[in-house]
Parts: C-alpha cells; structure tokens; sequence
C-alpha cells in the first residue's frame, strides 16, 4: 500500500508509544478506521437522530415527520396501562426466571466442578441447548412438551406423579409462566454455568486446605457457605445484571408462544407492535424505543461501573477488591 | 476442586461420587428430553401426533420429510439466506473491527481517543431497541425484504472493535517491527502479519457470530417484508409456528434440519466457545 513506514534506526529498541514518527499515519488511521465509522453513523447514529426527531412528531405509517406534537408521544407511551403492564410482565419473569437461572447455573456449576471424570461431557450435555434458537425450542415447547395433549410429554411426567393433565399450557395464567420461564431457563442456563465454573476455578485451592484446617469438613454445607460463596460475589453481581438486562430484552419466546397476549407482553414486543404493528406508528414507536434505550442504559452504567470492561480493567478489578475486603470485614 | 477429592475420607468419598454422578446423569437426561421430542416428532406421521397416546418412538419413521423439505422451494431460500447471512456478517463485521480495533491500539493519530470515546460511548446503547430507529433508516434505503437490509446494518459492532483494541494493546510488538523495518506499509503489516496472528482470538467471536446471526430472530423479523427476500430459516419456522400450521411433522423436520448446522459448528468449534465465554464474559 501506499503507506510507507522509513527505517528505523536499527537496534533502537521498541518505545511505549510505537512508531510515532512513521509519515502518513493519519491516512493510515482513517483507511483502517473509516470501515468502522462509516456504518456507526449511518446505522447507529444518524437512526438514533433520526428517531430521537421522530419521537417528536405525529408519524404514523410514514418514517417522515409530519406534525410537530411536543412531548406528546412519551407522555402517550408512558400513562398507557399497556405500557406499564409490559413493565409489570417483565417484572414478574424477571422476578421467576433471575433466581431461577441463578441458582440452577450455580448448581450445575457446583456438580459439573466435583466430577473427577467426565466433566467436559457433562459440561457439554449441559451447555448444548446454548446452540438452539429461541424458535426452535418455542416448537418443541408450544407444539411438543407443552402441547397439553394427555400424550405430551409434560403432561406424561404429571401423569407419573399422580397428577391432572394440564390443556391450557398457554391460555392460562400461572401454567404460561412455567412454559415461558422453563424454556428461556433451558436455553441460558449452560450459558451462566460457565460462567459459575470460570468463578470457581478461580478460588485458590489454599483457602479450602486452610478452612479444612480450621475444622470445617471438606466438600461440607459449610465450607460452601463460607468459602465458596463469598468468592464468587463477583460473578454473583455480574450474572444477576446479565441475566436482569437479558430478561429485560425478552422478546422471542414471548412472540413465538404467547404472540401479542397483552397480559404476557414484555417491553420489547409492546414496542415492536407499536412500531411495526398495525399502526405503524413510528413518532409513538421510537419515543417508546428511547425511553426503553435510556433504562438499559442505566443499567449497562451500573453493570459497567460494578464489572468494567472485562479482567484487564482497572476498574473491575478495584471493584472486586472492594467486594472481597467488604465481604470478609463483614464476616 | 481436587483439594476436596484429596481430604475426603475413601468410603464416603466413593458413594457420595456415586451420587453425584447419578444426579449429573439423570440432569444430562432431562437436558437432552426436548432434543429427543423434537426428532421424534420430525420422524412421526401427523395421526401419531395428534394421538393422546403416548409412544416412544415412531412405528414408521417418516423419513420422506427430509426430500420433500428440500424440494420446498421457500424452506431452500430460507436455509440460503440465513447460509449468507451467517457467513458474510459474521466475517465482515469480524474484519470491520479488527481493522478499527488495531487503528484505536496501534496507530498513534490524534484522532483515536475522541474516536475511542465515541466506542465506548456506543458500546452503552443496546442493540435490541435499536430495531426501531433501524427499521426507519432501512426502509428509507429501500432495503426492507433484500439480503443488504438483512446483513449491513449489524456489521458495526462496537463491542468487538472494544475487544480487538485490547487484544491488539497486548499484541507483541517485535512482531510489527520487524515487518516495519523490512519496508512493509500499515496495510501489508496488517494483512500478512497481524491479523494471521489474532485468527486465535478470532475464532472465539467467529464461533459466538455464526451461532448467533443463525439464530436471530428480532432483526430478520423486522426485515424480513412479504417476499423470500430476506426470509431467514427462523422466520420460516416462526411464521409456521404463529400460523398454527397443521403439518406439525414437517415443521418439526425443518426445525431439525435448521439445527444440524449449528450443532455441528458448536461441536467442532466448542473449545473455541468455552474459551470466548470466559475471555469477553468475565472473570470471577
């Protein structure tokens, strides 16, 4: 290419800072930059703009403004009960699925861990339907497992305790929790055991020997109480905000098996059905997308400043720091 | 924990091993159960199906579905497209980044910092509800229903240029000195000595980028318009599934089929996954 780099003096050794002095490193900078900022401005910021104008305007059935209405369109978006059920529906998955997937992660975590033989084929096993697509496993769960027939096969494994088929898996209230709950669960939890199984291990081996000698017995309730637990309260935070953002974004299953049910309508799919629904109402839709933008936002800040941005921050580190000194001052 | 294994005394160690394996075993099983259903449902004929009878497995397993699926000319253009879509966006937005993140890491320009801060300024704004602003500005480019529309707008991800400038700020320098002093510009540096070196740490993003682009739903959904254009296999098995489609043997076939992919990228590549996860995920 045409960007040249001069000699450089031999045997000077390598500076912090690079070769600084090589000609034509602002043509260098934008052809390996511009890729990359081209396609940020047209399909990120110039859309965030764009709608941030249309939230203003009355623009229904078109992506070109129409009537300046004001605020009109959030305060639209924010009183409707439609809205404010989304948010309630999503605060009852989240209120079942978040523990839910905590504790079973953990748990696999903690049993795939203790298996001497073996454990990348359990690992595996249990990691597989991270691999299937939300459609997929809503097949087999609206169509198969939950089909409500006496032949389906939850119906089958109630049938073996002594227990009532169920018909209406997704036409009542409390059963299209546990469809919509257990297929997500299905789907993420090898996701977030992998994550437990980086956490534990990570705990250094001398904390067991030293709790060992302290009298605790190994492998015991105890020894995982107070050794075990404290030590993962890193990945303990982060896989609570993942999985609360995850919950948040919900919008696959819920379409696949409930559709446009308005009482399990999480944020996204009342969104989506503002937005490309039959209104086609886009001044309506992209008030709702920004409002819906600005809580992940808070969220993303609060998952950043508690995690940084990976294990080389400095930041993520002080934190966990901060967390461990905390948790054994505490103890 | 091998220190626990060491302590423990031999015989409770041995039945409490025991147990655990059971539990382990008995978990894989119910894991596994919604994969078995589906095959069994793919191989059944519509009658067994509906049947409140329940059957292990099919007395003649319908094996036709697989030819006829294949002659159906809408479930080919699905499996091409989203065949197109995983491979393109998944290596172009690779490349799209790796190029910008080496700019942010090693080439000194006044602009990279405001550039840097921009990344991470982005990298706040979720994807997800993007899908509206982004349906705008597609419709604008009359790109509903094209594979353009489907693929462009989620090459740029700020997240992996994230990634990349950290990998590139660790990335031995002798390496580039070398080619510097032999004459090599930025650009060859790049392509013939850099980047063979990331393919590594590449291919953990490559990997969660096919699974993922194969799987989306929320994007093609909103592209996707009236026509094949942009049909991916996933909108294919959605708009069955909504429908309330009455061939359920061949839904389940298609759904099947549309996995085989995937799980053969995940098991030829799941080294590569683990490791992705527990690199860009966190560390405990």
């Amino acid at each position: 290419m045409s960007v040249q780099a001069p000699a450089r003096a031999r045997g000077r050794a390598p500076d912090r800072t690079g070769p600084t002095r090589i000609k034509g490193n602002g043509l260098a900078f934008w052809l390996f930059f511009t890729p990359f900022l081209v396609g940020l401005v047209v399909f990120t910021i110039v859309p965030l703009i764009w709608g941030a104008t249309l939230s203003l305007f009355e623009a229904k059935g078109t992506v070109l403004p129409t009537d300046f209405v004001g605020l009109a369109n959030f305060r639209h978006f924010l009183v409707d009960t439609a809205f404010l059920k989304s948010l309630r529906t999503f605060t009852v998955f989240a209120l079942f699925i978040v523990p839910v997937t905590m504790v079973c992660s953990l748990g696999l975590a903690v049993l795939v861990n203790g298996l001497p033989r073996f454990q990348s084929f359990y690992r595996s096993v249990f990691f597989l339907p991270t691999a299937c697509s939300y459609v997929v496993a809503c097949v087999v769960w609206r169509l198969s497992l939950f089909n409500g027939l006496e032949s389906g096969i939850v119906n089958q494994i109630l049938g073996a305790f002594g227990l009532d088929a169920i018909s209406q898996w997704l036409s009542a209230s409390p059963y299209w929790w546990i469809v919509l709950v257990s297929v997500r669960l299905w789907l993420q939890v090898g996701f977030y055991m992998l994550l437990f199984l980086a956490g534990l291990q990570a705990i250094p081996s001398q904390l067991y020997e030293a709790a060992a000698v302290d009298g605790l017995s190994p492998g015991g309730f105890r020894m995982f109480r107070l050794i075990t637990l404290p030590q993962l309260r890193t990945t303990f935070a982060a896989v609570l905000l993942l999985l609360l953002i995850a919950a948040f974004q919900a919008f696959d299953e819920f379409y696949n098996l409930t559709g446009n049910n308005p009482e399990t309508r999480p944020p996204l799919v009342y969104l989506y059905n503002i937005a490309l629904g039959s209104q086609q109402d886009f001044g309506t839709g992209s008030a709702g997308a920004l409002v819906l933008t600005a809580i992940m936002v808070v969220a993303g800040l609060l998952q950043t400043g508690l995690l940084g941005f990976g294990s080389n921050d400095e930041g993520g580190r002080r934190f966990a720091l901060r967390l461990r000194r905390g948790g054994r001052s505490a103890r | 924990m091998s220190a626990q294994m060491h302590i423990v005394g031999s015989g409770r160690r041995s039945t409490g091993l025991v147990l655990r394996y059971v539990v382990a075993s008995v978990l894989a099983l119910v894991f596994l159960i919604p994969f078995y259903a589906m095959v069994k449902t793919a191989l059944s004929t519509n009658e067994e199906i509906y049947t409140s009878e329940f059957t292990f497995w099919p007395a003649h397993p319908q094996w036709q579905r697989i030819p006829e699926l294949f002659a159906d000319p809408l479930f080919l253009a699905a499996l091409r497209n989203s065949a197109i879509m995983a491979a393109v966006s998944t290596s172009l937005s690779i490349l799209i980044a790796a190029l910008a993140g080496y700019a942010l890491a090693r080439i000194p320009h006044r602009a990279a910092k405001p550039m840097f801060m921009l990344v991470i300024i982005v990298l706040l704004v979720p994807a997800t509800t993007a899908f509206v602003p982004n349906f705008i500005i597609v419709a604008s480019l009359g790109w509903i229903g094209t594979l353009r529309g489907l693929i462009i707008p989620g090459l740029f991800s700020a997240f992996n240029v994230f990634l990349f400038r950290q990998f590139y700020l660790g990335f031995p320098r002798e390496v580039e000195e070398a080619a510097y002093i032999d004459g090599a510009g930025f650009f060859r540096t790049f392509f013939t000595v850099v980047f063979p070196n990331t393919l590594p740490f590449a291919s953990a993003l490559t990997v969660l980028g096919l699974i993922g682009s194969w799987n989306a739903f929320l994007w093609p959904l909103v592209v996707a318009g009236n026509g094949q254009g942009a049909m991916t296999v996933q909108i294919y098995l959605s708009s069955f599934l909504t429908a309330q489609t009455f061939d359920y043997g061949g839904l389940f076939m298609a759904a099947t089929i549309s996995l085989l992919p995937v799980l053969l990228v995940f098991f030829i590549l799941q080294r590569f996954l683990v490791a992705g996860i527990a690199a860009t995920g966190l560390k405990g």
